[in-house]
């Protein structure tokens, strides 16, 4: 059983978009100052950064999870939003419901999950339609895929 | 290449990182769609963007390239910079496109990142 080293919980707005990344950006600091390495820190940001956005552009609030063990990093998202009706084609490279906003901001080009499932080491979404989403990575931090 | 041969290149106005000028690349990602930077990005590449935008910079920060290029005659504005200043991540403008961008670059040896 993996020892839990930190556990530290984050609130995120929807639709906020001056503040979408800041709460990836703190995630950053916070495990870049415990030491963890380059390779799996980025790892790690990547998916709390593409988790982030996915709630500012289609939930109405969410809360991250960052949860610290001995052998890795786990992030959980657990949103209040429209679900997503079909898991299956949401990972599919390219495939987006995004609006025009949310493209011009540079996001909503059908990379956003299938990116986060690539860092992770283990990946699942959990989805309720009308509810909200709940997304739970594992990143192992001894390993470089 | 360093950052400061690439922007007599490119034409460039230096909006943050007059000191890193010396710092080198070899690889280049160029997108406007910023989980596309994030996808291929593997760190320490030149990144070049038509989106200006706080995002661009958060990408950036997190993708861990050494240099964003707004392209297109696209400037930022202050609070972007600024941000950029803070990641210390050197932020130049030109005025060429996209295109021509990354022909020139890959004409003096610069390469994608895949």
């Amino acid at each position: 059983m993996a020892a839990e080293l930190l556990r530290e919980s984050f609130e995120i707005q929807g639709r906020n978009f001056d503040k979408a990344g800041e709460v990836s950006g703190e995630i950053k600091v916070i495990l870049r100052d415990l030491g963890i390495d380059p390779a799996n820190l980025r790892r790690v940001v990547i998916v709390a950064y593409e988790g982030e956005m996915n709630v500012v552009m289609y939930a109405n609030r969410a809360t991250l999870t960052l949860i610290l063990t001995d052998e890795d990093v786990n992030l959980e998202i657990v949103d209040e939003g429209p679900g997503i009706p079909d898991i299956e084609l949401a990972l599919q490279e390219g495939w987006s419901t995004a609006s025009d906003e949310m493209r011009e901001l540079g996001f909503g080009f059908g990379m956003g999950l299938p990116n986060m499932k690539k860092n992770s080491d283990e990946f699942r979404i959990e989805s309720e339609v009308g509810k909200g989403t709940s997304v739970f990575a594992k990143i192992r931090l001894n390993s470089n895929a | 290449m360093t950052l400061q041969e690439i922007r007599d290149l490119l034409k460039c106005e230096v909006l943050a990182g007059e000191d890193d000028l010396q710092v080198d690349v070899q690889q280049v990602v160029a997108s406007d769609g910023m989980s596309e930077i994030l996808a291929f990005a593997k760190s320490k590449e030149l990144m070049i963007t038509g989106l200006t935008n706080i995002q661009s910079i958060r990408t950036a920060d997190i993708a861990g390239v050494s240099a964003v290029i707004y392209c297109r005659g696209k400037r930022p504005d202050k609070k972007v910079v600024e941000f950029a200043k803070q990641k210390r991540i050197p932020v130049f403008i030109t005025n060429m496109v996209m295109f021509d961008i990354c022909g020139i670059l890959y004409n003096k040896g610069l390469k994608g990142v895949s």
